[in-house]
């Protein structure tokens, strides 16, 4: 579904991405481990469109995204749950929500997802009227992972949404992931919390300064002694 | 009281083109940080094609309103376009810097094709016909430009308020970067930010040029000035912000040339930025700013 293919990106002459090569299946979860600044939220941002790559191709679906507007990319079913506490802080939740919907012109589609988002997160429900800077920060990251289900995604890039987040709210975070690829949504996640990603992934990836270092199914990362090592705790 | 009635109504009236043209500012300044010294000339584009409409083409004064606003807002999405665009993500500076070029560009190219010599804008008799009523000098134009206003103000609010487009501008002057990642075409949500500010900013010029009877290629420039003080003081990006800001600000220069002693009343300006200072002494962000937040 999504292949990337020698990635290069760099800020100014500090290279962020040295020739990342990764793919992500239809129906896969796959996982994108690493630790800070190992290049991870640079990914994201070239596959969004964010960051134009200096070398490299991304393609969606067969079809070559690598120089389109990051608009157009989300229109294709490509979305990207940004990390944690960038929701619109003075917009409403209702607003926040509203706003991923915006491309879309099939209203009553659009509505069954409000619907949806609002029973997966009955507190979102609740606040509708709410600036969104006033929720919590739990209750920020379910905004966040339901403005994207606002944007009707195919693939869905999800950057480190356990970050900074109490053990109960990842639980339940995790669990809206697990269910959405049971509907049939197809999942890039990021995370510094390797235990929590391998868990739920059927496939990772590790990345180091910028290089893909291993890849291998998920439960055999978890048995991998490098990997329990450097991101497991030992 | 007449007097203090009479002064009310200049007031308000200064008030309201101020605040027009400073909700401009105010919009593209949220989104970009840029402050765009060329906006107070979309007031003269607007004031010389009002007179063209009027003078040449013989066109009713809404259709000449119209016009005026059509142009200005094109101008300035074209502006947008070829010379702020392919400075995004450069640094604020080199904006800023090329929307002073730009001012000047609009100046000096009206000045050479239309000279320098200030000509008159007539609008119809009847809204230009003084008349007194309760003791107050009035003119229809004064009861237009306050209306007119307000419903221009009314509908924008409407516009940003429950518009896709006007929740993307919101979105947008809070964090570009995440409004990508909406599915937001960021460039087109821009492009209607230059162009509705323009098109404020050109109505203003008409009712500005209808009031005092004249325009010239320097016309927008002072206005342009003090509305950006009015942004200031209502807190630049804050929309409610430039509103109020643009009637403090004309009730304070109204009131100060009315009741200072004749000997100070032609400091008008330097009190305006006095005023503007002693505002940003107390507060910093201006009367509704909003603490610059994380921008991503």
């Amino acid at each position: 579904m999504l292949h990337i293919h020698d990635l290069h990106v760099a800020y100014g002459n500090v290279d962020a991405l040295k020739g990342i090569s990764l793919e992500v299946r239809a129906g896969e979860i796959v996982a994108l481990i690493g630790s800070n600044g190992a290049g991870k939220t640079t990914t994201l941002s070239a596959i969004s469109g964010l960051l134009r790559p200096k070398r490299g191709q991304i393609l969606f679906e067969g079809v070559e995204i690598t120089r389109l507007a990051p608009y157009e990319i989300v229109r294709r079913g490509l979305v990207q749950c940004p990390e944690g506490r960038q929701i619109f802080a003075r917009l409403t939740v209702a607003e926040n929500l509203r706003l991923a919907a915006g491309h879309r012109r099939d209203r009553s589609a659009v509505a069954r997802d409000l619907e949806r988002v609002l029973g997966l997160f009955p507190i979102l429900g609740e606040r509708q009227q709410q600036i969104a800077g006033l929720l919590s920060g739990g209750e920020q990251q379910m905004l966040a992972l339901g403005r994207s289900i606002m944007s009707a995604p195919r693939l869905l890039l999800l950057d480190e949404p356990s970050l900074g987040l109490a053990p109960l709210v990842v639980e339940r975070i995790f669990q809206v992931i697990a269910d959405l690829r049971r509907e049939g949504v197809t999942i890039l996640l990021v995370e510094q919390n390797a235990w929590q990603a391998l868990r739920l992934a059927d496939r990772a990836y590790v990345i180091e300064t910028g290089a893909i270092t291993l890849s291998a199914p998920a439960p055999v990362l978890l048995e991998d002694p490098r990997v329990k090592a450097a991101y497991l705790g030992g | 009281m007449t007097y203090l009635l009479q002064q009310t109504v200049n007031a308000l009236n200064l008030g309201s083109i101020y605040a027009l043209v400073a909700i401009g500012l105010t919009i593209v300044y949220g989104i970009l940080r840029l402050i765009n010294f060329a906006h107070g000339d979309m007031m003269t584009v607007g004031a010389y094609v009002a007179l063209a409409a009027l003078s040449a083409l013989v066109l009713p004064v809404w259709s000449a309103m119209l016009l005026a606003m059509i142009v200005a807002g094109a101008i300035g999405i074209v502006i947008e376009r070829l010379a702020y665009r392919p400075l995004r993500g450069s640094r604020e500076v080199a904006m800023l810097i090329t929307s002073l070029a730009i001012s000047s560009l609009i100046q000096n190219s009206a000045t050479m094709t239309l000279t320098a010599q200030p000509r008159p804008l007539r609008l119809p008799a009847e809204l230009a016909r003084r008349f007194e009523w309760a003791g107050l000098t009035i003119a229809p134009i004064d009861g237009l430009i306050l209306l007119l206003s307000i419903l221009l103000m009314v509908l924008l609010s409407l516009f940003v308020k429950y518009t896709t487009i006007g929740i993307a501008m919101r979105a947008c002057s809070e964090r570009v970067w995440t409004t990508h990642l909406m599915g937001v075409h960021v460039n087109r949500v821009i492009a209607v930010a230059f162009g509705v500010s323009a098109a404020l900013a050109g109505i203003a010029g008409v009712l500005w040029s209808g009031k005092f009877g004249l325009v010239d290629p320097f016309t927008g420039f002072v206005p342009g000035l003090k509305a950006f003080v009015a942004a200031v003081i209502g807190g630049v990006g804050s929309i409610p912000g430039a509103m109020v800001g643009g009637y403090l600000l004309g009730f304070a220069e109204v009131f100060f040339v009315a009741f200072a002693p004749p000997a100070l009343s032609g400091y008008r300006d330097a009190f305006v930025f006095v005023l503007l200072l002693a505002i940003l002494l107390v507060r910093p962000a201006g009367l509704f700013g909003l603490e610059e937040g994380r921008r991503a």
